[in-house]
């Protein structure tokens, strides 16, 4: 058989896609109807946290932090709760990352505030002072793509039917109420910062990088 | 064999996928040795302001060695080989000659455009496949073109049987198709908000737990396809070639080529042990990678006994040290990421060092050496003059091979020092170390690996400046060599 499989190349590769293609279909797709459930009282990310989520995955932040706890009581105890897959049913993509060079960060909302992260971000050893990660001045004069957050969290609302202006749920209605509750949610977050730049940045209705960014961070609880 | 000498082979195409094999090497590696360095001295960072972080230069480290350097050396001996083992030139057909120049010259400009789109900050974080949606169709476009080259050359041959290396490259074809497709499924939030925000983004069609098995589906039979299914067609050519031997047993490398096949694609969720994916498929994920020792050791036996008697070779020809030592370093890998796949030893050796430890011994020791193996082998043959120096493919060999064994046994210790001390608890329980405890114990482990990684690129450059020297100034030979290789002391 393997003879007259190596003579007819169309054969051939049609018997290699089935063996490949094999293990997806067994191991992948009935994971699918399970894990789509949301936990309860899980809301879909705000504009706002949703520019932050893509900064996060804009600049690979997965490459050092991953978003995983898992059920170990060394992990619990340094982390917190044990990570379940309804938390995860708005990341698209999962930010799981692979590689713990700095702390998990699933929880980090618990535990770390908005100028903890504005001093660490801006002068990671002023908070730590051992820390390798690099800083991002940067993301204080940038300006948050707040446009595409919002074509983000419209795309899954239409798409993939994400619960976005459910009661008691995300509001996120056009785009000019999309960019004003950005706005407001923004101020909140700067009320809590120092930094000058990003301030006047917000007191002229512009939304900073970073307090996208730490919308995001806070979020994670 | 008679046939060989009338037909002319054209290396048009695979003399183009040489040279951006090399210029891809250094870019890539250069790249990873300096986030290595960033690593182990902070400060780096800052070189280029944004465009210099660890988190932007990671990817690019990443993928330009996966998708240019590797990819690039796939095309230049598949390119070469295909013809020979097909029996037919590509000169034969001027429609498939256009169709490998096209797919060179959309794959250059696509792999320019991905790595500047990657330090520009376009990023999917989808590891190894973060290129966001432009990037990926034209990196579609490029494969199809692939596809159209090689099932092109296979209805044109005169062999009409096809040999090892071939099932290979059409395994690679096929099993990168499918995993690229299906795991780069996204939506472009421009189109689908009716033209709102950037025309970049795209939001994957998968989410959560789904969105990691897909993932890890792919990250790991990426390294299926691209780094273990192509080398293994390079090597059962370029071994039995450079040496004259005949390959050892068509049985074990049919075991092996089925086996490999089946049992790889299993193994992904190794990558998601302990993680919120449910436990059978975790199991599944380490039983499948023990399993698949058997084909990985078979493939790697059956290249070391196809040496079986002729074993003086490795003291004479410095291209078969290189390939004989590729084998041994894929007994190596296909060892150690079983071990790792272990619960118990996942548990302490995921998220840390440890992996890129066992990714590094694999493809600097497997794939790096068997690359360089190939384009050296191939080089007198298509340029048409012997290899520039032989004491320069020494040195490169003894560098990069003490390289190698510095970065993993230094990732090893460090890998293994941070996942026990992550779990390190006093006599109450409490834990004994802070995070940043477990980082600052790094830094020596670290150093090394960044000199292990200079040990290596040092070996890159010297392979480039023979490879060049070869095409452009070594004595030229009458005719075409038939195993081992010619080449100037």
């Amino acid at each position: 058989m393997f003879h007259w499989l190596e003579k007819n190349p169309f054969f051939f590769s049609v018997g290699v896609f089935v063996v490949i293609a094999f293990a997806g279909l067994v191991e992948i797709l009935p994971n699918f109807a399970e894990a789509s459930r949301p936990v309860v009282n899980l809301k879909p990310y705000t504009v706002l946290e949703m520019a932050g989520k893509n900064i996060y995955k804009n600049e690979n932040c997965i490459t050092c932090h991953s978003q995983l706890i898992r059920p170990f009581k060394s992990e619990t105890d340094r982390y917190g709760q044990v990570s379940l897959s309804g938390e995860y049913v708005y990341d698209r993509p999962f930010l799981w990352g692979s590689r713990r060079i700095g702390p998990d960060l699933h929880r980090v909302g618990n535990y770390r505030t908005t100028d903890w992260h504005e001093n660490h971000m801006m002068d990671p050893k002023s908070v730590v002072p051992q820390s390798i990660m690099p800083a991002y001045p940067y993301m204080f004069t940038k300006t948050a793509d707040i446009d595409t957050a919002y074509a983000e969290a419209l795309t899954v609302k239409k798409v993939f039917a994400t619960p976005y202006d459910a009661p008691n749920g995300t509001k996120l209605g056009t785009l000019e109420e999309g960019r004003a509750a950005a706005l407001e949610e923004a101020k909140a977050i700067a009320a809590d910062m120092k930094n000058k730049d990003v301030k006047d940045a917000v007191a002229r209705g512009e939304i900073p990088q970073m307090i996208a960014l730490i919308a995001y961070l806070n979020r994670l609880k | 064999m008679q046939s060989n000498a009338a037909l002319e082979y054209d290396y048009t195409v695979a003399k183009l996928f040489t040279y951006t094999t090399i210029l891809f090497g250094i870019l890539g590696m250069t790249v990873g040795v300096l986030i290595a360095a960033q690593l182990a001295f902070p400060e780096l960072n800052y070189l280029l302001g944004e465009y210099g972080t660890f988190s932007r230069l990671r990817p690019i480290h990443t993928d330009t060695v996966i998708f240019g350097f590797m990819i690039s050396g796939i095309w230049a001996t598949y390119y070469y080989l295909s013809q020979r083992v097909l029996k037919v030139s590509m000169a034969e057909s001027k429609f498939l000659m256009f169709i490998g120049k096209l797919h060179f010259w959309l794959y250059f400009v696509g792999a320019l455009a991905a790595v500047i789109s990657l330090l520009l900050g376009f990023s999917s974080s989808k590891e190894y496949a973060e290129f966001e949606w432009p990037i990926d169709i034209v990196i579609v476009l490029v494969w199809v073109l692939w596809g159209v080259s090689m099932f092109g050359l296979i209805g044109i041959r005169r062999e009409k049987s096809l040999y090892i290396s071939m099932w290979y490259f059409v395994a690679t074809f096929l099993g990168v198709a499918m995993l690229y497709l299906f795991n780069n499924m996204a939506i472009p939030t421009y189109f689908a908000s009716g033209g709102i925000g950037s025309i970049m983004n795209s939001v994957s069609v998968y989410s959560g737990t789904n969105d990691a098995l897909v993932q890890w589906w792919y990250g790991h039979n990426a390294v299926a396809f691209v780094f273990t299914v192509p080398i293994i067609a390079m090597i059962y050519y370029f071994l039995p070639k450079e040496s004259g031997q005949a390959i050892y047993s068509y049985k074990l490398s049919l075991l092996s080529f089925w086996g490999l096949m089946f049992v790889y694609l299993w193994a992904g969720s190794h990558h998601l042990i302990y993680s919120t994916v449910p436990d059978w498929m975790q199991t599944m994920g380490s039983i499948f990678s023990i399993i698949l020792i058997l084909p990985s050791w078979g493939s790697a036996i059956n290249l070391l006994l196809t040496m079986k008697g002729e074993w003086n070779q490795l003291t004479e020809n410095p291209i078969i040290k290189l390939l004989v030592l590729a084998s041994t370093f894929y007994m190596l890998s296909t060892i150690e990421g079983p071990i790792q796949s272990i619960k118990s030893v996942n548990a302490i050796a995921h998220f840390t060092d440890w992996i890129p430890g066992h990714v590094h011994d694999g493809v600097l020791g497997w794939v790096g050496f068997m690359t360089f193996a190939g384009l050296l082998h191939m080089a007198p043959r298509m340029f048409k003059r012997e290899i520039y120096s032989k004491k320069l493919i020494e040195l490169q060999f003894w560098l990069q091979t003490t390289g190698i064994v510095l970065y993993f046994t230094s990732m090893w210790i460090a890998g293994i020092t941070q996942g026990m001390m992550w779990r390190a608890v006093d006599e109450y329980g409490n834990l004994m170390y802070s995070f940043i405890d477990t980082v600052a114990a790094l830094h020596p482990y670290w150093v090394i690996r960044t000199l292990a990684g200079v040990f290596f690129l040092v070996g890159v450059f010297i392979f480039a400046y023979n490879m060049i020297k070869t095409m452009t100034s070594s004595k030229e030979l009458a005719q075409e060599p038939k195993n081992q290789s010619p080449m100037a002391a």
